[in-house]
């Protein structure tokens, strides 16, 4: 099947999305679409996938112009779509989640769930899989259920699959599976449009790049391309990505976690005796694939989560049972991994923002009352220092760009008196010229002599940024290594294979 | 190198306690019972009478001495609180069917101590058979809240639904003079007032509390309205539609205490024998139920396949309204035989209890509303047996029984993961 997407542009308000993007896929080539985050490359594919519709242009397949009106439509005409956020039912088993919407049934409308399994069995077993059509997806770890998602466009007989960053949740054990994966899909004639922001990945398997920087397609290189030519076309300038440092001069331990376990709803250790201290003057990141513990330690260590068993001591002070206004008085900041849930609130000005965890006395309050003057003043100083690239002070958070909002999160957690800063995700979905800024950030803290954890599920940003490497998985510390381990054997740890 | 130790699923399950919440309550339930039942109990005899003068089979009538018999039943009760505790420590959950036995002999406690020195002694046959009568209204109220929370809708107007269907069904039957016209006419006006939810929740993404709160006061004002301003006037004419006959089934309605309560039944029963196993085969062996429960769980990923989530839940929504309706009906036309203001009096709201308390599975959901029922008709039945004891308190222990079942026994419980979030196309 020949997919071919023509003159596209999508508007959101003013803001164009898609600039007149053409993009064509010949069968059985793995396409590669690289772009930074908010580059346009998910609307672009929301749109070929009929979530969305374009202002202007057209799909057409095999040269024929086709509409579609809504994902039924793309499945129909052979289009399979793998989310970044998987689009999988948690309580379902593998086998309803993979017929759900196409069942087979029996005499009287009843779900025939042998078939299913049996359909599931069959495309497992030709790709090698190795999934238990009765698992329930909720049990299942990541990589397996992201090959559930492609079992199920599969299923439908998918003729193009798109992958929507999917590594983002993988081991890099886990991505080169991927990554054969694909190649054994090309071969069956499968053709694969593979979106992503990691150059490696697109060096290893693209047959053919398309880059997209701010809604519109860039250029289209070849896949022999050197990976700073591949992030010179993405960001538009030249990028150095290599975090200048001076040596670590190592003091206190001022971040002190014993024995720490902490509980889900269901009752599972999310973190399970987890032990490590961060000093004075340096960076412990916390490596690891998504969803290994690492939101449940971070809101533990902030005092927003129960702690099953196990200390938590913050500059020589016991916080394991404090609430988290006493942390934060303690000298710790926080940095959310989710900065448009935990971080910032949307429909305030970036004022308000920057004073959320400072409202209770001086400088921002006099009293009951709230000092305006002072806090714009404050605002004012940190938006400067910080690079919060704003009309005003007075903007609302949410009208920021994702880097911008990232700013004014870290703005305010750096901005008043710390001795220990965490930090989750602190670069996630932000422009790579925040990340660097960011970075530079976090390091000029640890050359002040502050004590931070970083934790990151992207091990550029730990070898970047990290002096000593605590990896996580499930709920437990691997290893605590070096920061010049090499990637190999870090990905092993992230599997679980301790050194 | 060694792979780090975990244990299979993704992380290791934590060594907690069961809750003691189990043991406690039975044990607290069973010294109460020993107590003031037994010791502090009342003298006299106790007559369980476990057949209807008219039945076939006449089962014998057993007579014991109050205090005695409920010392003993609290010393049963005792042991089976210390069974559950010695299970509690071997780190064990407490079984269902032990907690039945327990329900099952604290509840025949209850029973002989109202009715001690009572005449007609306990009357087994009219508790049991006016507990389905009367949880009728709840179970399928139950029913309509369950298919809506399935599919992500929170239907708080099941009251309005089930008023709705009083109201309509007796006019309806009195005005034709056709019992089951008025049934049909019930049916489809609470649909109609559910179709009002769910085109509000869900094209029109209206909060679904607000919406089912002011439909709930406005159908109570409608009718309460039309019900002095017009039934009232010449209520023989239009509210006066008597009741569905008795339908005794050949054979099954003469076994022994069964017959009786389960196989000699009106029209409304016996649909509701039938709507519960139905649905509970819709929603987990047929592709409606699938996709019903995949709307409910996670929209968008629904919605990624092609399944229609505004369609599902409109539909699921409607239908259930329809069930409602059918609740409303057995409450006038199914039981009493003309409506009154505002008789569906807060049995919506029980409703919505019961669908937690079920967990969301029509089994379980109809088992709870038994129990609601079962308290309704104790409060009436302790009355006429037992004038004595203080009214307030014979109206305080359906309440307890409710609260100790919910707060003693109902675990933890998950709802649909969508549940009253509205669902919007990007």
């Amino acid at each position: 099947m020949k997919l071919e997407l023509r003159n596209i542009t999508k508007r959101f308000g003013t803001l164009v999305a898609n600039d007149d993007i053409s993009l064509t896929l010949k069968p059985g080539e793995i396409h590669s679409l690289l772009g930074e985050n908010g580059a346009g490359k998910s609307t672009l594919m929301n749109v070929l996938y009929g979530l969305l519709q374009p202002d202007e242009g057209e799909i057409l397949i095999d040269e024929k112009p086709v509409k579609f009106y809504g994902p039924g439509d793309a499945m129909a005409a052979g289009i399979g779509m793998v989310h970044q956020h998987f689009m999988l039912i948690p309580v379902f088993t593998v086998a309803e989640n993979v017929v759900l919407g196409h069942e087979p049934t029996g005499k009287i409308g009843n779900l025939d769930l042998n078939a299913a399994r049996k359909l599931v069995k069959e495309i497992s077993d030709r790709f090698g899989f190795d999934i238990d059509p009765d698992a329930k997806v909720q049990d299942l770890p990541v990589g397996a259920q992201q090959r559930v998602e492609i079992i199920k466009s599969l299923a439908r007989n998918a003729k193009a699959l798109v992958l929507d960053e999917p590594t983002a949740v993988l081991t890099p054990q886990e991505t080169d599976e991927l990554m054969d994966i694909m190649r054994g899909l090309a071969k069956s004639g499968t053709s694969i449009i593979f979106i992503t922001h990691k150059l490696r990945e697109v060096q290893q398997v693209a047959d053919r790049i398309t880059v997209i920087r701010q809604g519109k397609v860039v250029a289209s290189p070849s896949p022999k391309a050197s990976a700073s030519e591949l992030a010179s076309l993405m960001v538009g300038r030249e990028v150095d990505l290599d975090v200048k440092r001076k040596p670590v001069k190592i003091g206190a331990e001022t971040l002190v976690v014993k024995e720490l376990t902490v509980l889900d709803d269901r009752q599972h250790q999310m973190v399970d005796g987890v032990t490590f201290s961060v000093h004075d003057g340096e960076v412990l990141a916390i490596a690891g694939v998504q969803g290994n513990g690492q939101t449940e330690l971070a809101e533990a260590i902030l005092g927003l989560r129960k702690i099953h068993s196990g200390s938590i001591e913050v500059a020589g002070q016991d916080v394991t049972k404090s609430s988290v206004r006493e942390v934060l008085e303690a000298g710790l900041g926080y940095i959310p991994e989710d900065r448009k849930k935990d971080g910032l609130v949307g429909e305030f000005s970036i004022a308000e923002n920057l004073m959320l965890d400072g409202s209770f006395g001086a400088p921002f309050a006099k009293g009951v009352q709230v000092d305006f003057a002072k806090r714009d003043e404050i605002a004012e100083k940190l938006i400067q220092e910080f690079d919060i690239r704003t009309p005003s002070a007075q903007t609302l958070a949410k009208q920021l760009s994702g880097g911008n909002q990232q700013k004014v999160v870290v703005a305010r957690e750096l901005g008043r008196e710390l001795k220990v800063l965490v930090a989750s995700q602190p670069t996630r979905g932000v422009d790579v010229g925040s990340i660097e800024f960011i970075h530079e950030q976090i390091i000029s803290a640890r050359d002040a002599g502050k004590a931070l954890l970083i934790i990151s599920t992207e091990l550029d940003e730990v070898l970047a940024l990290a002096d000593r490497i605590a990896v996580m998985y499930r709920g437990r510390i691997v290893g605590i290594v070096d920061s010049k381990t090499t990637r190999e054997k870090l990905g092993k740890m992230m599997a679980g294979i301790a050194a | 190198m060694s792979k780090i130790e975990v244990t299979p699923g993704m992380f290791s399950k934590a060594e907690t306690k069961p809750s003691l919440k189990a043991p406690i309550t039975m044990l607290a339930s069973a010294l109460m019972v020993l107590v003031f039942f037994g010791f502090l109990g009342k003298a006299g005899n106790i007559t369980y009478v476990w057949s209807d003068k008219r039945e076939v089979v006449q089962l014998p009538v057993y007579t014991v001495n109050s205090m005695f018999f409920c010392i003993v039943l609290g010393a049963l009760l005792l042991a089976i609180g210390g069974i559950s505790l010695v299970i509690n420590l071997q780190k064990k959950r407490t079984p269902f069917w032990l907690i039945a036995i327990f329900g099952f002999i604290a509840m025949m406690a209850l029973l002989g101590w109202l009715a001690t020195g009572a005449i007609q002694g306990v009357q087994m046959i009219f508790i049991l058979s006016n507990t389905l009568v009367l949880a009728i209204p709840l179970i399928l109220g139950g029913m309509a809240g369950l298919m809506s929370e399935r599919v992500g809708v929170v239907n708080i107007a099941i009251e309005g639904q089930l008023l709705t269907g009083a109201f309509v069904s007796a006019v309806v039957s009195t005005m034709t003079g056709n019992l089951y016209l008025g049934l049909v006419a019930a049916m489809i006006a609470s649909g109609l007032v559910s179709m009002v939810l769910a085109s509000l929740a869900i094209k029109y993404l209206v909060d679904q509390i607000i919406i089912g709160v002011l439909l709930n006061v406005l159908v109570i004002g409608v009718t309460n309205f039309l019900h002095s301003a017009w039934l009232d006037n010449d209520s023989a004419h239009l509210n006066f539609p008597g009741t569905f006959d008795k339908i005794a089934i050949p054979f099954l309605s003469d076994l022994p205490i069964l017959g009786q309560v389960l196989f000699n039944n009106r029209i409304t029963v016996y649909l509701m024998f039938l709507i519960v196993p139905v649905l509970w085969y819709i929603l987990f062996r047929t592709k409606l139920g699938l996709r019903a429960r995949a709307v409910g769980e996670h929209p968008l990923a629904a919605d990624t396949v092609g399944i229609n989530v505004g369609r599902t839940r409109f539909w699921w929504v409607t239908i259930g309204g329809m069930v409602a309706g059918l609740g409303g009906a057995a409450l006038t036309i199914g039981n009493v035989g003309s409506f009154g203001r505002e008789m569906s009096g807060g049995q919506g709201f029980i409703a919505l209890a019961v669908v937690i308390l079920g967990r969301w599975q029509p089994i379980y959901v109809t088992l709870s509303a038994l129990l609601f029922g079962f308290t309704i008709i104790l409060r009436v039945w302790a009355n006429q047996v037992s004038p004595g004891i203080p009214v307030d308190f014979i109206t305080m222990v359906p309440y307890l029984v409710t609260l100790v079942a919910v707060a003693g026994f109902a675990g933890k419980v998950r709802p649909p993961a969508a549940s009253g979030q509205p669902y919007e196309k990007g």
